[in-house]
């Protein structure tokens, strides 16, 4: 259980004492991202698809060539990826753009309580708007989606499936393949909330037939302010753009006017460029290694890891089965604050909180949660440096009379 | 004493576990306000009965962690019996001495002077801030 990369190519990594177990909140970067951003920045720094002179053409190369390393990442057509602020902006987009443009009160969306805030609350808000019902999949004894709860509220009045791919809180991975075929055979669509699967595992939209899928660049080693969302071409075609202004447009009349193709109708402004082009490095990062020896690599950590908390007397592990390198528990009777701080003054960054999943925490009925996250850079040493800290944490607050 | 000990002090701990005027009242003559830290979860409601310029009562209620429900149950405390006109001034002094920006030395900020710990975490200022600030909230609509 080495790390799987050198932690010299991480530059907050060269501080030998810190622990970083937050990667399911943003991941490290490691130099050849911040080097190709820099190369921007420095060599070619000018905006796309607009200037007629070499440096905007050499940006607009380098910025139309990170879309089709996206497009080849996860299987897609070029003109399928749409460069958003993130997944969050690329989730509110199908919502916003399709949602509201197809649904009525005869419809039902259905979402689990599994969803990151960026996956409810968009729905929710078209749910508010047309009138089309919300509908909550159950979810099994664990916690988890399963095929058999989304039968139970599949039906013929289903025109949107809303679900993530992994569980930001349990790190349960949902049976999404099987779920799409279901949803298409009643004829809806299937919303895809991949920010926290594909930085760990390969994912293959072709073979998945999901209609749409977003994540975040900084989650899986690329920079902030930047995300994707696939959208299946003829979904994409048919739909409203939600921004409008420069580079979307096509013909401009004084009271009509009309759009560029896809992808380009939907990105609006100056683009991320910079980040586009970090981010694609990112992804090349990611490919060297392999997205299935990372989620193997992961997983044998926190297997690892729940081994050695579960003998530890006052730790509650809510998802012990985790699928991925989430770990979700608190220390009895200690709220989770109270315990990230005496985490913090051994240099672990964790997350304590709601992790912008509330439901999820309605459900495992706890005021909030810690959660330890792993990824390719964290080693064997982590995992003992946060046992250790766990244990003398515990010592600490038992004596302290929590 | 390392770090943690001294954020977590006899004074804390003995709030924490034994809270003072902790419950609401259903009575129209306390000011009720509600304060809610979405991202973490801190979720506390103060109650303060004002009667000729003098804080009769202080009431609070909530979930939160330890620095933050025990930080209601010393302001109650710290507070009551006080004049509105000190009340405020402890609790802007409180709220400037805790953030460490400049504040008024002269003021007596009793036992809340136990929170001096939090002060070396930024990342909990905060929770030791939000009771502080509801009850702020209940007297200056009181004025």
């Amino acid at each position: 259980m080495k790390s799987l990369v050198q932690k010299s190519h991480f530059p907050v990594l060269q501080d030998s004492s810190l622990v970083y177990l937050d990667s399911a909140a943003s991941s490290l970067k490691p130099f050849s991202v911040l080097n190709a951003m820099d190369e921007y920045y420095y060599e070619y720094g000018v905006n796309v698809h607009r200037g007629v002179y070499k440096l905007s053409y050499i940006a607009t190369e380098h910025y139309e060539k990170a879309r089709q390393t996206v497009a080849d990442f996860i299987s897609a057509s070029f003109e399928e990826i749409i460069f958003t602020k993130g997944a969050s902006s690329a989730l509110n987009l199908v919502a916003s753009s399709y949602g509201l443009n197809n649904l009525t009160k005869e419809d039902e969306i259905i979402v689990s309580e599994l969803e990151h805030h960026s996956h409810l609350l968009p729905w929710q808000n078209v749910s508010r708007i047309t009138g089309a019902k919300l509908v909550y999949l159950p979810l099994d004894k664990d916690g988890r989606i399963t095929i058999d709860g989304f039968l139970q509220v599949l039906s013929d009045k289903t025109k949107v499936v809303a679900l993530t791919l992994t569980s930001n809180v349990m790190g349960y991975i949902t049976p999404i393949k099987e779920i799409i075929a279901l949803a298409h055979k009643k004829g809806a669509i299937v919303s895809v909330d991949a920010a926290q699967a594909a930085p760990h595992m390969k994912i293959n939209v072709q073979d998945l037939d999901c209609d749409f899928l977003a994540f975040s660049g900084h989650k899986m080693l690329g920079p902030t302010g930047i995300g994707v969302l696939y959208g299946k071409r003829n979904l994409l075609s048919s739909m409203p753009p939600v921004e409008f202004g420069g580079d979307m447009n096509d013909n401009v009349e004084k009271y009509t006017a009309t759009w560029k193709d896809v992808p380009y109708k939907f990105e609006t402004g100056t683009p991320p460029i910079a980040e586009a082009i970090g981010f694609a490095k990112a992804i090349e990062y990611l490919e060297k290694i392999g997205l299935d020896q990372i989620h193997e690599h992961e997983l044998s950590l926190a297997r690892y890891v729940i081994k050695q908390m579960k003998e530890i007397d006052g730790i509650e592990i809510y998802n012990e089965h985790t699928d991925t390198g989430i770990i979700s528990f608190n220390l009895t009777d200690v709220h989770p604050h109270d315990a990230i701080t005496f985490f913090d003054q051994d240099n672990i960054c964790m997350r304590a909180g709601h992790h912008c999943a509330q439901l999820v925490i309605k459900y495992l009925n706890v005021p909030a949660t810690l959660r330890a996250s792993f990824y390719l850079y964290n080693d064997k040493e982590d995992c003992d440096r946060f046992i250790d800290s766990l244990k003398r944490a515990r010592t600490f607050f038992t004596e302290m009379g929590f | 004493m390392n770090n943690m000990e001294q954020l977590y002090r006899q004074v804390i701990m003995d709030h924490y576990k034994h809270p003072r005027n902790k419950g609401l009242v259903k009575d129209p003559s306390y000011r009720t306000l509600h304060i809610k830290n979405p991202s973490c979860g801190d979720d506390i409601t103060v109650q303060s009965k004002v009667a000729n310029g003098i804080v009769e009562d202080v009431r609070h209620d909530g979930t939160g962690c330890s620095i933050c429900c025990s930080s209601a149950s010393v302001m109650s405390e710290t507070v009551k019996g006080k004049t509105v006109e000190e009340a405020l001034k402890i609790t802007d002094t409180y709220l400037n001495w805790m953030s460490n920006r400049p504040y008024d030395e002269n003021v007596d900020l009793d036992e809340a002077i136990a929170y001096t710990g939090v002060r070396q975490f930024p990342a909990r200022i905060k929770c030791a801030s939000i009771a502080w600030k509801a009850l702020e909230g209940t007297l200056k609509e009181s004025e």
